[in-house]
C-alpha cells in the first residue's frame, strides 16, 4: 500500500526520456507520499531497458513477454490494472504521449481512480497529489487538485520536468509472468512507420525562420518565405501551417515534426504550443514575433519582438534591400 | 457505416489577451468569440467523408446551453444528418463527468464508430474521448492522422511523437480521437446552416438520465487560474518596427548566421 508507479514508456528498444522525468519526479514525491517508487515495464527483450531504469527506482517491475514487444493501450491497461490493484500505489504516473493519451483515461475509468492529465508539476499537499496544468493552449495556468480516493492517476508532459541525473539509488528487479486469460485485442499493430527525409532537413539547419498560425492566410506565406530567402535561412514552420496543407510536414517543428537545433529560430507568429517549445530546446537563439505579449513563445524566446509580424517582415525586408 | 460524432463549442483565445475572473475559477468570457473546438472541425468533417463514401449517417452530439446548439448547427450545415443536445441544466461536468453523461446517450442509438478530437482548445485535457470508449466497452485508438474503412474494421494510422506514425487494425465499433490535419475540413457558409435549420436537432435534458448526483462529482477541482508573466524572460525588443528590424538584424549578425 502506498508508493508511486510509473509507467516505463520505451520505443524500439530505447527507454523514452519522459519516462526518466517522471522518475526524476516520483523520486522527490516518494518523501512526501511515503511508500516506494517502482518502475513498471512490460516489454520483450528487456535487458538494456532494465539497465537504463537501474538506480532510478527501488524496484522495477518487469513483465517479458513478445505480446507487449510494442505498446498496444488494451494489454497495458489489464495488466496495469491487475498490478495497480494487488499493489495499490497511491499515485501512478504516465506520460502524456500518443501511448499515455490512449492508455490513461480507459485505465483511470476501469479503476475508478481520478486523473489529472498533461501535468507540468505535481506536489503532495496534505497526502493527495495537486497539479501545475495549462490551458487555452498554454495561455493560463491552473493549479487543480484531486478528489479523494485511494488512489490517484496523472500524466506528465514531456519535457516539463527536469532530469534529475543521480541514478544510484539500490534497485530491485521484480520479474512477474505475463497474466493468463487476457481477452484477444480489438486493436492490432500492423506497422511503425518512420517519416521520410526530404531534400530540406530543417534538423540540421543553421538558421531557421519559421512561420506559424500568425500568418493568417496562405498567400501570405509568399512574404516569409522571400525574407527566408533573402537572409539566407531555411523555411520551417508550426502544426498549424502543415494541418492546413500549406507546407510539407517535412518542414514541420515540434515533437510530431521534427526536433531542431540551429544557431537562430526566428519564429514568425508563433504563439508557441509545448509541443512546439518542445521541438526547440535545442536552439541557440530564439527571437520571436508575435502581437501577443503573453503568448508562451516568449518564455523560451531570448529575444522577443511584441508586435504583428506583417509590420517586422516589411521592415526587414526593407532594411536587407538597402544593404 | 452510422458515425457519432462528439463536439464542443469554446472560446476563441488565439489572438485574445485573456482575463481571469475575480475567483480565479475561470477565465473572464464575456467578450469573446465562440467557434467548434478545432480538433472536433476535424472529427466532423472525417465523419462527413467516411459517409460520402458509403452508406450511413453522422450523428453530432455536444453537451451544452441552448447557444451551443451553433457547433451542431455548423455540423448540420457540413453534413451531419441529425443532431443532439445534452443540456447540463445548472450542473458543470469535469472530463469524466461528460464522458459518463455522453456514454449513458450514445448507448441508447446505433453506431459503428464513434469520432472525437483528441482534446478541447479549452481546457486541453485529452481525456474525454478514450473514457467514452472505456465507458461503452470499445475498441479505440488515439491521436488518429488517418483512417480506411474495411468490412467490420477499420485500419488507422496514428501519431506518435519524433515524425514517427503507427499503422493498426481496429474491430469495429470502435471510438477514434482525431488529431488536427487529418483533412481539410470543408468552408460553411451562412447559407448552408440556414438550409441545414430544418434538420432533426433533439434536445436531451441530462436531469432525465438518471444519475446519482455523486456519479457526476467532479473528479479534478481547479484551485486557482493565473496567467503567466508577459514576455516572461525575454529580452523585449521595443521601439517602433523599423528599429526593432534593425535590432534582429544585429542580433542575427552577432549568432554569426549574416554577414
Amino acid at each position: 500500500m502506498g508508493g508511486i508507479f510509473v509507467v516505463v514508456e520505451h520505443r524500439q528498444g530505447k527507454v523514452r526520456d519522459i519516462t526518466l522525468e517522471m522518475l526524476s519526479k516520483a523520486g522527490e514525491l516518494k518523501n512526501d507520499l511515503g511508500g516506494d517508487l517502482t518502475a513498471v515495464l512490460l516489454g520483450w527483450e528487456t535487458g538494456s531497458l532494465i539497465e537504463s531504469l537501474r538506480g532510478r527506482a527501488d524496484r522495477i517491475l518487469v513483465i517479458e513477454d513478445e505480446r507487449v514487444k510494442n505498446f498496444q493501450a488494451e494489454v497495458y491497461q489489464l495488466i496495469l490494472q491487475q498490478l495497480i490493484q494487488e499493489v495499490h500505489p497511491s499515485l501512478t504516473l504516465i506520460g502524456q504521449t500518443a501511448w499515455g493519451l490512449d492508455l490513461a483515461p480507459c485505465l483511470a475509468v476501469q479503476l475508478g481512480f481520478p486523473l489529472v492529465t498533461d501535468c507540468l508539476d505535481i506536489k503532495i499537499e496534505a497526502g493527495k497529489p495537486t497539479a501545475l496544468r495549462q490551458i487555452y493552449g498554454g495561455k493560463v495556468f491552473a493549479r487543480v487538485s484531486l478528489k479523494e480516493s485511494p488512489g490517484y492517476l496523472a500524466t506528465i508532459r514531456p519535457g516539463a520536468i527536469s532530469l534529475d541525473p543521480s541514478g544510484d539509488g539500490p534497485t530491485e528487479v521484480v520479474k512477474k509472468e505475463f497474466p493468463s486469460g487476457l481477452p484477444e485485442s480489438k486493436k492490432q499493430l500492423l506497422e511503425l512507420i518512420e517519416s521520410e527525409s526530404r531534400e530540406v532537413d530543417i534538423a540540421q539547419a543553421e538558421f531557421l525562420v519559421s512561420v506559424g498560425r500568425g500568418v493568417g492566410e496562405e498567400e501570405n506565406l509568399a512574404l516569409v518565405r522571400e525574407l527566408a530567402h533573402s537572409l539566407g535561412a531555411v523555411l520551417s514552420c508550426s502544426r498549424p501551417i502543415v494541418d492546413k496543407k500549406w507546407l510539407p510536414k517535412y518542414h514541420q517543428v515540434g515533437t510530431s515534426g521534427k526536433s531542431v537545433k540551429p544557431k537562430v529560430y526566428l519564429a514568425l507568429g508563433i504563439s508557441g504550443a509545448f509541443q512546439h517549445l518542445a521541438g526547440i530546446s535545442g536552439a541557440g537563439t530564439v527571437i520571436a514575433v508575435n502581437k501577443d505579449p503573453r503568448a508562451p513563445i516568449f518564455r523560451v524566446a531570448q529575444y522577443g519582438v511584441a508586435q504583428d509580424i506583417f509590420k517586422i517582415i516589411p521592415a526587414l525586408m526593407e532594411q536587407i534591400n538597402n544593404k | 457505416m452510422n458515425i457519432i460524432v462528439c463536439v464542443k463549442r469554446v472560446p476563441s483565445t488565439q489572438e485574445e489577451d485573456l482575463k481571469i475572473e475575480a475567483a480565479k475559477k475561470e477565465v473572464d468570457r464575456e467578450s469573446l468569440a465562440y467557434v467548434i473546438n478545432e480538433w472536433d472541425n476535424y472529427a466532423i468533417e472525417e465523419a462527413v467523408r467516411l459517409m460520402e463514401q458509403g452508406v450511413g449517417t453522422v450523428t453530432a452530439i455536444t453537451i451544452g446551453q441552448e447557444e451551443d446548439e451553433e457547433v451542431l448547427r455548423r455540423c448540420l450545415a457540413m453534413g451531419a444528418d441529425q443532431a443532439r443536445r445534452i443540456d447540463p441544466g445548472g450542473r458543470t461536468l469535469d472530463g469524466h463527468g461528460t464522458a459518463r453523461v455522453l456514454a449513458r446517450v450514445i448507448a441508447g442509438i446505433p453506431f459503428d464508430l464513434i469520432l472525437c478530437g483528441v482534446q478541447a482548445e479549452d481546457d486541453n485535457q485529452g481525456m474525454v474521448g478514450i473514457m467514452l470508449a472505456e465507458y461503452l466497452g470499445l475498441a479505440h485508438a488515439a491521436v488518429v492522422t488517418g483512417i480506411e474503412p474495411r468490412e467490420g474494421e477499420l485500419i488507422v494510422q496514428c501519431e506518435l511523437e519524433g515524425g514517427m506514425d503507427e499503422r493498426s487494425k481496429i474491430k469495429l465499433p470502435a471510438l477514434l480521437t482525431v488529431q488536427t490535419g487529418i483533412n481539410e475540413p470543408r468552408y460553411v457558409s451562412i447559407m448552408k446552416i440556414k438550409k441545414a435549420a430544418k434538420k432533426l436537432l433533439e434536445v436531451i435534458r441530462l436531469a432525465d438520465l438518471n444519475f446519482c448526483p455523486d456519479d457526476l462529482a467532479p473528479q479534478v477541482l481547479v484551485e486557482e487560474l493565473f496567467l503567466p508573466p508577459e514576455t516572461g524572460g525575454s529580452e523585449m525588443i521595443t521601439g517602433d518596427p523599423t528599429q526593432a528590424a534593425e535590432k534582429i538584424l544585429q542580433i542575427l549578425k552577432e549568432k554569426g548566421v549574416r554577414a
